[in-house]
């Protein structure tokens, strides 16, 4: 089963969310998606097993067979090649390897070369696998390591948390398109209501079920609680803004390991979760 | 001597567009027969890469002269590789930094920006 976390915006508390599920899991699986700020291992400390580094195949012209057609420069959609003085101009933070260039060339001119833009770090901590995907600085998108990330762990029997980075573009729909389950995350205030509305539109077109965790609930309107309440959203759990709670935080404690409190309410949300999907699977068949 | 301009509308006292590869056309004054003609930039609805794919428009379209109020580092690496030179406008206005530029009073564009990418996410 894959869990994904997500949330309009940063700081809302996916980390938080996301390693407190995998820690009070008999076992788990923990991805940190958000490649270009990895986070996750800050609090599992994992002891690293294996490293993996992610390539993506860049086209690599010969321009003694290229008679400039022109043929690659109009068939890119994303505008990575250009003909210049005679020769083929290859921008590589543009390019999304898709190898289209390589089949329409009609010389064989071009090949393929890899470049590496990432790695993936793997390690446990007690009863987690822990996978980070860490974006190498300046490369342009993370999404390449994400499929990598994910592609390698899809056993079924296995409970994955999905750590997903911020926001709803192309790299969250990688990190959420294969999870049974989304937890959106929210924050009490209004640009985090609007945040949550975005991630909310993209869980409702990938057509997961999903659940919203309110996090930093105070004592006083929630405009996040009355947005779901609106949209006839699932609340699954809500963490009271706690001063202790950051101050663990920030130490980079696992609240779960050492607060009971917090491991209740965090199996809790585990449970209600793994029930909901459990449902879905049997109404399904 | 062909000068190309990045301008809002195909009409000859148009304004200077302030993007380069998402102008909506090119204007090239021809300063042989003071003709002038447009081009219109299909790069601008082009959801990434919009830079690079207008500056190949711009070097197909046979200019030597580019006068724009920025361009980002791909386009550069286009106009720049083809021997066009690119000068800084000064105003919105085609006809002040056409003859500005024929006066010699225009710098050569210096400051080449790394681009506006991932606005849309990728």
């Amino acid at each position: 089963m894959k869990i994904a976390v997500l949330s309009g915006k940063g700081g809302t508390g996916k980390t938080l969310v996301s390693v407190n599920l995998a820690s009070v899991a008999e076992k788990a699986n923990y991805m940190d998606c958000d490649v270009e700020e990895p986070n996750g291992h800050l609090f599992f400390k994992p002891m690293i097993e294996h490293v993996e580094s992610v390539k993506v195949k860049i086209p690599n012209i010969n321009n003694e067979k290229c008679t400039g057609c022109r043929k690659c420069v109009d068939f890119c959609r994303f505008n990575a090649l250009a003909y210049v003085n005679h020769s083929i101009k290859v921008f590589e933070d543009v390019c999304h390897s898709c190898g289209g260039c390589m089949l329409v060339c009609p010389e064989n001119a071009i090949t393929e070369r890899e470049k590496p833009i990432g790695t993936i770090e793997r390690g446990t901590s007690e009863k987690v696998q822990v996978h980070t995907g860490i974006l190498n600085m300046g490369e342009a998108s993370g999404v390449p390591i994400v499929k990598q990330l994910i592609k390698n762990e899809t056993r079924d029997d296995q409970l994955v948390i999905i750590d997903a980075p911020p926001g709803s573009a192309c790299i969250v729909m990688e990190s959420i398109k294969d999870a049974d389950y989304c937890v959106l995350v929210a924050e009490p205030t209004i640009f985090g209501t609007q945040n949550l509305s975005m991630v909310h539109e993209l869980v409702e077109l990938f057509e997961i079920p999903f659940g919203v965790v309110l996090n930093k609930c105070l004592d006083e309107d929630n405009p996040a609680e009355s947005y779901c309440n609106d949209h006839r959203i699932n609340i699954i759990g809500k963490i009271k803004y706690n001063q202790n709670l950051a101050v663990l935080n920030s130490r980079g404690e696992i609240v779960s390991r050492i607060d009971p409190q917090y491991q209740t309410i965090f199996k809790l949300i585990l449970e209600h979760i793994v029930e909901e999907v459990g449902y879905a699977t049997t109404s399904r068949t | 001597m062909r000068i190309l301009i990045p301008v809002d509308e195909q009409v000859k006292d148009t304004d200077v567009c302030m993007s380069f590869g998402r102008a909506p056309y090119y204007l090239i004054y021809n300063t042989e027969d003071s003709t002038y003609e447009f081009i219109k930039n299909i790069a601008a609805a082009s959801p990434g890469g919009a830079g690079i794919q207008a500056a190949q428009i711009v070097v197909d379209s046979k200019a030597q002269v580019l006068l724009t109020p920025r361009c980002g580092k791909n386009a550069a690496d286009i106009i720049l590789g083809a021997d066009m030179k690119v000068y800084k406008t000064l105003n919105p206005s085609v006809q002040y930094n056409i003859k500005a530029f024929l006066d010699g009073q225009l710098n050569p564009l210096t400051e080449i920006h790394p681009g506006y990418h991932n606005h849309g996410g990728n």
